[in-house]
């Protein structure tokens, strides 16, 4: 019931969910959810609502209507509709379960539906882990309220009230064993009905499906040849097309022929639109061959218009355009001792597996495209735009693709497809990028600087803290056309949306850069950029990694500075008792010592954050050992603990987190991309490495602190920040010296130690 | 055309002679298991078995393979009849997107078909080139040395196919 699953609840509300459906159902008023935050992207443009009107809870906000999210067949099948993609991150499991538990059905009966403009809900971008906030909140209420509507119906026919009736498998029951199957107590619009406010939802003591481990419904598929991704898709007359990228971002096509290139077998055609190529074959292989042919034939004006990598730090210092104040020290307050670090990261890249692939198809004047977008609905948009159609001109439908962790590739090549569909004479194009294509021209995640200046009063404690950061923002999606990478090069381009600085609690470069130590006086500033010297956009976690990695690996130096442990220093600044119970759970479970000193050329370290500070929180605890003639790292162990608040999947949230973490570790230790003056040099996994077998940890525990009846607070990008840091840390306890540039690369290590 | 004999079945392509076997697979027999990672034998994404050797198909033209048997993921079972190393990965949740996944476990198969009690050291060394960037490696590595179990073990109830070395 309400009480239980909603801390905030009143005494009004408990009556609202305890009472019969009519009862509850029209006291709209009684809402008494937790402020809900708007369903929105990780990028800062919403406000958090506190609101006294009725707020329907997470999606249901923005697409109220119940049967937009569940559907009952007249033969009782049950179809849930989810505006959230798949991305590898088990959400469609996760959302079922959260449906079957509510809707009382079998999981196993299930049928999910997942974003397409033309059948789902709208609920912007899969990002920011907000999808078990926003969908699975909007399932859960829906379903329950889905679930009331069918035992007031049972209660009708069967002239019982609804007390005595419950839900189960699919039926409503009455005490006399009379069950009456969802399909027949459907009828015409009895769920086109706007969803309320408040739902009678389960007991997490009656659940039977959320919290219990499942296996994903996509993994048997995926390991044996089903088709389970975008480029898997073969439709009917289904033609290849590549696009030839220019050499260099900004690059002008000043000489084109094709003439080799369409002489070529199974070319159907070639498209050339401004500085834009493209070709269509019959064939992948032969669509890739004449892309060189075409590659060769092309004749480009660059212009050398990228930074000195070399003084990356102090070129992204020099294009300050405004300052955001993240947090306002009241007053500053004076210690003892002073501590100050500066600190860098490169620009790195999603890196997906898979590059970046659509297929679309023109008919009867639509052009569909099946994408892997993490939002079908801005880019449906943004695709219409770039036509020259309206909207309802172009669907977008998401089809999984390789692991995205963000803004890459996916739509990009949507809107190449989408360009190529439009020569195909109604034959279905398929595009998928090359690996150069994919290291080149995904949207990186912005190089960033941050500095942080602390305080300690005579027994070490930090009583003021002061915080920099230097970065574009992280996320550039779309947006209007102009995010699309092949409408800026068109005959006539479309131009990048105009950036702004926004200061909101989510957080975008300055996401987690406010610490959530009590320290008496804080103040954090973002020194915003606005030009990008390099495309840029979002990449897991936005701006949190790196500021959770400066202000986690401070926080070791200054218990050093102050000679205390760096789990105990982190203790005792913490007030949160959730973010005490993680940390505290994940030094117990990796066996940490006060004052502990690891084997020669090991190094044990910590690290913690509550994810934008309002989602989840993450204690990472890692053992590495670093080779001292080579600067290589190896990680040895690691123990985290995980509050994510509700859970539907535990073994769900753990890959997640799991995975976070290896891929932390992965952008901390190797990862950063390379350019010259002119061209970005980092173009396949050769020149842009990143972690392999051979620095895996012998073991990586993920321990879950479940917090029952509370709200869904994400899983999907809280290990990014606590990973790299305490990556960070063991690596500086192993080497002794602290390293303040990112990666930490060999080349780094080796010079700190001197070897 | 080429003739190639793929999972025990003799196949007629009319390929180009250059085509990567991975554009055959998936183009001309319409095959999903091996996966365009990077067409640079830089990733492993497209690993598939020739003669029981781990093999980058994107980067091996077809006409060098006619009389090899090759073996891909589909090769190793169904899902109504998964093999060892497929029910291993299912039951270890060896996946996040499951991208790298299908090339992740012919690299193991190619080790485990030849030694079944290949040491963890042995695992992480011969998995050393196939990349995977959800950061599911701990899971992959579980769910090999459950594979080596099943296989010791003789349970799976699929494999049918899987090859051992050339002519076997
Ligand atoms: S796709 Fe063959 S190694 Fe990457
Ligand atoms: S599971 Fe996504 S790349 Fe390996």
């Amino acid at each position: 019931m309400n009480a239980i699953l909603n801390p905030g609840v009143t005494r009004r509300s408990v009556l609202a969910g305890t009472g019969a459906l009519v009862l509850s159902f029209s006291m709209r008023g009684a809402l008494a959810q937790e402020a809900q935050v708007k369903p929105g992207d990780e990028s800062s443009n919403f406000q958090p609502q506190v609101e006294a009107a009725p707020e329907l809870p997470g999606s249901l906000a923005k697409t109220p209507k119940l049967d937009a999210w569940i559907r009952v067949a007249a033969d009782g099948k049950v179809t849930v509709f989810t505006g959230k993609a798949e991305l590898g991150q088990g959400i469609k499991t996760a959302l079922m379960q959260v449906a079957a538990e509510e809707l009382e059905v079998p999981f196993e009966t299930l049928t999910l539906v997942t974003p397409d403009t033309g059948l789902t809900p709208n609920e912007g971008y899969t990002a920011g882990s907000h999808s078990m906030q926003d969908s699975g909140t909007a399932i859960r209420n829906a379903a329950a309220q889905v679930r009331e509507i069918l035992i007031g119906q049972a209660a009708l026919r069967l002239g019982v009230p609804a007390e005595q009736l419950h839900a189960e498998k699919g039926a409503v029951a009455g005490p006399d064993g009379k069950r009456i199957g969802y399909g027949a107590l459907v009828a015409d619009d009895l769920l086109n009905v706007d969803a309320q406010p408040t739902s009678k939802l389960k007991s997490p003591d009656s659940f039977t499906e959320m919290g219990t481990p499942r296996q994903r419904v996509d993994i048997p598929g995926k390991v044996t040849g089903g088709q389970a991704y975008v480029q898997d898709m073969r439709l009917d007359g289904m033609l290849h097309g590549r696009v030839v990228r220019p050499p260099s971002p900004g690059a002008k096509l000043v000489k084109f022929d094709d003439a080799a290139a369409k002489a070529m077998p199974g070319v159907v055609q070639v498209v050339r639109n401004g500085s834009f190529i493209g070709v269509l074959a019959e064939k992948e292989w032969q669509a890739i061959k004449a892309m060189r042919v075409l590659s060769l034939g092309a004749g480009w004006e660059e212009h050398a218009s990228l930074p000195d990598i070399a003084k990356l730090p102090e070129v992204l210092k020099g294009m300050t355009t405004k300052d955001g104040i993240v947090k306002d020290a009241q007053k500053p307050v004076q210690g003892v001792r002073s501590v100050e670090a500066s600190y860098t990261r490169p620009y790195q890249v999603h890196g997906s597996i898979g590059p970046s692939c659509a297929v679309a198809q023109v008919k009867d004047g639509v052009t569909t495209v099946w994408t892997h977008t993490q939002g079908v609905f801005p880019d449906q948009g943004a695709i219409a735009e770039m036509l020259g159609q309206p909207v309802e001109k172009v669907r977008c439908i998401h089809v999984e693709g390789s692991g995205c962790y963000g803004h890459n590739g996916a739509d990009d090549s949507a809107a190449d497809a989408a360009l190529l569909a439009q020569v195909a004479a109604g034959r279905p194009v398929r595009v998928q990028w090359m690996r150069e294509q994919e290291h080149a021209w995904e949207p990186f995640s912005p190089g960033m600087v941050t500095k942080v200046h602390a305080q300690l009063d005579a027994s070490g404690n930090i009583v003021d803290w002061n915080y920099e950061l230097w970065s574009n923002n992280h996320s550039t999606r779309p947006g209007s056309a102009g995010a699309l990478l092949p409408a800026q090069y068109l005959e006539k381009p479309f131009q990048p949306d105009e950036q702004e600085l926004k200061i909101s609690p989510e957080g975008n470069g300055d996401r987690n850069s406010v610490p959530l130590y009590a320290f008496p006086s804080q103040h954090v500033v973002w020194h915003w950029i606005k030009d990008m010297p390099l495309r840029a956009s979002a990449l897991r976690g936005l701006g949190a990694y790196m500021n959770v990695f400066t202000i986690e690996t401070f926080m070791d130096q200054l218990a050093l500075e102050a000679g205390a442990d760096p789990v105990e220093y982190r203790l005792r600044h913490l007030q949160d008792e959730r973010a005490r119970a993680v940390v505290s759970l994940a030094a117990e479970k990796f066996g940490w010592q006060a004052n502990q000193k690891a084997p020669r050329d090991h190094g044990y370290g910590f690290a913690f954050a509550r994810y934008k500070n309002l989602a989840a929180y993450c204690a990472v605890a890692m053992e590495v050992e670093v080779e001292r003639d080579t600067g290589r790292v190896r990680l040895i162990r690691g123990a985290a603990a995980v509050d994510t608040g509700e859970i539907a999947n535990p073994d769900g949230v753990r890959n997640q987190v799991e995975g976070g973490i290896i891929q932390a570790a992965s952008w901390a230790l190797y990862e950063g991309v390379t350019f010259n003056d002119t061209r970005v040099t980092s173009v396949d996994w050769s020149t842009y490495p990143i972690l392999r077998f051979d620095a895996l940890p012998g073991q990586l525990d993920v321990h879950l602190i479940p917090r029952p009846g509370t709200k869904f607070l994400g899983a999907g990008e809280c290990g990014q920040g606590p990973g790299g840091a305490a990556v960070g840390n063991a690596v500086f306890n192993a080497i002794g010296a602290r390293l303040y540039d990112l990666p930490l690369s060999r080349e780094r290590i080796k010079a700190a130690i001197g070897a | 055309m080429v003739a190639l004999t793929i999972n025990g079945e003799a196949h007629q392509v009319g390929a180009e002679p250059d085509t990567p076997l991975l554009y055959v697979l998936r183009d001309d027999l319409k095959m999903n298991g091996a996966k365009y990672g990077c067409g640079l034998g830089q990733c492993g994404a497209c690993t598939v078995m020739v003669d029981g050797e781990a093999v980058f198909s994107c980067v091996t033209p077809v006409l060098l393979l006619e009389g090899r048997e090759i073996t891909t993921v589909e090769g190793l079972g169904t899902v109504e009849k998964p093999g060892p190393m497929q029910q291993a990965f299912i039951e270890e949740q060896a996946a996040q997107c499951g991208y790298c996944i299908a090339g992740m476990m012919m690299r193991a198969q190619s080790l485990l078909q030849k030694n079944p009690n290949a040491s963890d050291a042995e695992i992480r060394a011969h998995m050393e080139p196939n990349l995977c960037r959800c950061g599911t490696h701990m899971r992959i590595m579980r769910a090999i040395h459950r594979a080596a179990e099943l296989m010791r073990s003789g349970a799976g109830t699929g494999a049918a196919r899987v090859t051992g070395e050339r002519g076997s």
